[in-house]
């Protein structure tokens, strides 16, 4: 058993430290360590500094324009952003698209589309819930059917976070006939939203943000050289990816900085005597949190292990997505109960660029009533926690049914 | 990074699982439990010969290494097995103790015999007034020429039944609760003074109630320096409490096993009842405890190995986690075999006694949820 960092890694994080030192843009870090929302352009901003320093794509094979990182530089690296209050880069294009392109795709998808992904030139987003087919995402009806060498798509895509700025959509579309079974019936299509017939509707989420979409397909001709890989196999290749994708899933660097964010919140805090630090019940919520969060983070450095010695990550990891959702979710409630009444004022605009109005409560109270509104999504996307609980049911457990 | 046991640590935890299918199922387990000492004196001579009892001490000592992750593969399957032999009292913890804080002269004396499973330790520590706080001692240790003489009551003593000596933590100075003024010492359990109550716990431990009456102890047989014992004790405490924390994992993993296996064989309303979804997802969220308990005892036990056997908030998370998951496998585990897991004929039943003794054996979860805290 060996747990500690050896020279290599030490070093390697001091370079990583000092890359973020110097590259971070002070503005964006502010909004990261503030969890107020960035804009499309701090998004972009980010991951072209990462891009010139060929650090954008930490997971793809070197070929593509990874990193090679090994599985601890990549912990490093996700452990030091957080700490700096580097933003995430958004998986859509990066972590989502991209591995199905490099995996499953042809030669010439591969040239076309992923140098862009690289360099942040084009924003993704990704079509796979409909507003009928949530948790059973196989029943999924949007349909693409064949006409010459193109496919004619439609139906409603929904959840489609951030489609307002996208300019492509991958998509999950049925191909098949009702007489295919839902598994082989279904193929992954990479569509341009400039297409005609696509629309795009705003829904706003609990903290009053457009966060995420509907996208409606009326008709819209997609070219069958977009189609990833075979007709019919599109479920495998997006089911193989969401088992492998899964650094950084328990988000600890992030909550971690957040629970020190509440406990030195909680310090400053109190109902007139002693701090909420200080208040027995409190504390001992804050302490358990803490206790889960170091857990999680263990659990993770084990599959981390696991997988840098060749084992693959197997459903296991779905334990990360439960538990690091759960304590993320905790801690935001920490951070609700610090905000006492200033977390009621619903005045979102004080958090934007360029706001010069007088602020409402103190520092940003107000903020993590909405994060916690917002965050609730956590335990319900991705496969939700009861999904997630069924794979490990099935796969782990072996309880059929 | 690499959380695998070295191959040394894995062949021990084969042993340990050979031992426990062949000698140890759970008719044979009933037997020890109900015999005169609450263990057997034959599996005790399988561990020395086996080369178990060395594992707790360093090469110098007369171990294996002594490393806090060595403790790990035994310690679980012992857990897996619901072994109630004396290795955690008797070799880790008064054993523990004796190499830590022992001059070479009493070292020489007791740890071959130990090692060699000739002598029964026990650590009496607890008393009725102080609960988990180990500073809390009212026994006391005057001095009488070149004798102390002791005089205090000690409760629930794991292996003080059968222990021919006694590892007594006593005040030669301060007042209950002070950090200062406590001493170990050596007591031979034939000594004039000293009477036993001996019992066996819920969990099939053997223990006793303990009490010191002007007991003479000659100032040779004192541990370690007079009035400083707590820090060393602190230590050994951790250990065992590491210790137990792995035997609750294996015990749990069992636990979650045999959970499963009988939810796919009952049947209730034509079927399974594993395939029922409500009983699904609370076998996921066992899994999902026994897990992360699984987790924090490889923090703890690496946490303690790099900083010297000294890490107080890494060896308390771990327990106040760790406990929680007890709880919680365990009584999920009683729950889901239903009626016959509320009898005692059956092994779940009685892992959960065990469950519900971790938890609370070296300070409770809410204790070391409080120490991580402080």
């Amino acid at each position: 058993m060996e747990t500690s960092f050896n020279e290599g890694e030490l070093a390697f994080r001091d370079q990583v430290r000092a890359f973020l030192h110097d590259a971070l843009p002070a503005d964006i870090q502010r909004k990261t360590l503030r969890g107020l929302h960035l804009e499309k352009e701090d998004y972009v901003r980010w991951q072209k500094i990462l891009y010139r320093q060929g650090w954008a794509a930490v997971n793809w094979p070197v070929e593509y324009g990874g990193t090679g990182w090994n599985a601890t530089q990549k912990a490093i690296w996700a452990d030091e952003c957080a700490r700096a209050g580097a933003p995430e880069v958004l998986p859509f294009g990066m972590k989502m698209v991209a591995p199905v392109i490099y995996s499953y795709g042809s030669e010439e998808q591969k040239q076309r589309f992923l140098p862009d992904i690289l360099a942040s030139n084009v924003w993704w987003c990704q079509g796979y819930s409909e507003p009928n087919a949530g948790s059973d995402l196989a029943s999924l009806k949007t349909t693409a059917v064949r006409d010459g060498d193109h496919y004619i798509v439609n139906g409603t895509k929904t959840w489609t976070t951030l489609a307002q700025f996208a300019d492509w959509i991958f998509c999950l579309v049925r191909t098949g006939g009702p007489e295919v079974k839902n598994q082989q019936a279904i193929s992954f299509l990479l569509v341009d939203m400039k297409s005609p017939g696509i629309t795009v509707s705003p829904i706003h989420t609990l903290d009053g943000y457009p966060e995420v979409n509907e996208v409606h397909f009326n008709n819209v001709r997609v070219p069958v050289e977009n189609r990833i890989g075979e007709e019919g196999r599109g479920w495998t290749y997006a089911k193989v990816l969401l088992t492998h994708e899964r650094t950084g899933i328990a988000r600890v660097p992030q909550t971690r900085r957040r629970l020190e964010a509440a406990r030195e919140l909680a310090a400053e805090t109190g109902d007139g005597g002693p701090t909420l630090l200080e208040n027995p019940a409190f504390a001992q919520k804050l302490a358990e949190t803490e206790i889960e969060l170091l857990a999680l983070e263990y659990t993770e450095l084990r599959t981390l292990a696991a997988v840098s010695t060749g084992q693959a990550p197997g459903p296991e990891s779905s334990i990360l997505k439960i538990k690091g959702t759960e304590v993320a979710q905790q801690v935001d409630e920490l951070h609700v109960e610090i905000a006492g009444y200033y977390g009621m004022p619903f005045v979102p605009e004080q958090f934007s660029d360029g706001f010069d109005g007088e602020h409402i409560g103190p520092g940003d109270a107000a903020a993590s009533w909405l994060r916690y509104f917002n965050n609730r999504k956590a335990s319900i996307y991705g496969g939700s926690n009861e999904i997630q609980k069924n794979i490990i049911c099935k796969a782990v457990l072996g309880l059929g049914g | 990074m690499d959380f695998n046991y070295s191959e040394e640590q894995q062949m021990l935890a084969d042993s340990v699982r050979r031992f426990v299918q062949q000698d140890y199922d759970f008719d044979s387990r009933r037997q020890v439990v109900d015999g005169e000492d609450f263990f057997s004196r034959a599996h005790w001579q399988t561990f020395a010969e086996l080369g178990w009892l060395m594992v707790p001490f360093a090469e110098e000592d007369g171990g294996l290494g002594g490393n806090a992750v060595d403790l790990l593969p035994v310690m679980e399957e012992f857990g897996k097995g619901m072994v109630v032999e004396p290795f955690l009292p008797c070799a880790v913890l008064a054993g523990g103790l004796l190499a830590e804080c022992g001059s070479d002269t009493q070292k020489a004396e007791l740890l071959p015999a130990l090692v060699e499973g000739r002598l029964q330790l026990a650590f009496a520590f607890a008393e009725p007034q102080g609960r988990f706080n180990l500073a809390d001692i009212d026994c006391r240790a005057t001095r009488d020429g070149d004798h102390y003489r002791l005089n205090g009551h000690k409760s629930v003593v794991l292996n003080g039944g059968a222990a021919e000596q006694l590892v007594v933590a006593a005040r030669t100075g301060g007042d209950r609760c002070d950090r200062e003024g406590i001493s170990l010492f050596l007591v031979d359990v034939e000594s004039e003074g000293v009477t036993r109550r001996r019992y066996k716990n819920v969990d099939g431990h053997g223990a006793a109630d303990i009490w010191l009456r002007d007991v003479r102890v000659a100032e040779a047989a004192r541990l370690g320096e007079e009035g400083k014992a707590l820090p060393a004790i602190e230590k050994m405490i951790d250990r065992a409490t590491l210790a137990v924390c792995a035997e609750a994992v294996g015990a749990m993993d069992s636990a979650l096993e045999k959970t499963l296996e009988y939810t796919r064989t009952r049947k209730q309303f034509g079927r399974p009842i594993a395939s029922f979804q409500a009983l699904q997802h609370r076998m996921a969220e066992m899994f999902i405890e026994c897990e992360q308990a699984r987790s924090m005892l490889l923090m703890a036990a690496t946490q303690l190995d790099a900083n010297g056997g000294v890490a107080p908030r890494a060896v308390s998370a771990a327990k106040s986690r760790i406990g929680r998951a007890a709880r919680a496998v365990g009584q999920e585990a009683v729950q889901l075999h239903g009626g016959i897991g509320v009898t005692d004929e059956l092994d779940v039943a009685h892992l959960f006694k065990r469950l519900t003794a971790v938890q609370y054996l070296f300070g409770s979860t809410n204790f070391h949820t409080a120490r991580f805290m402080h």
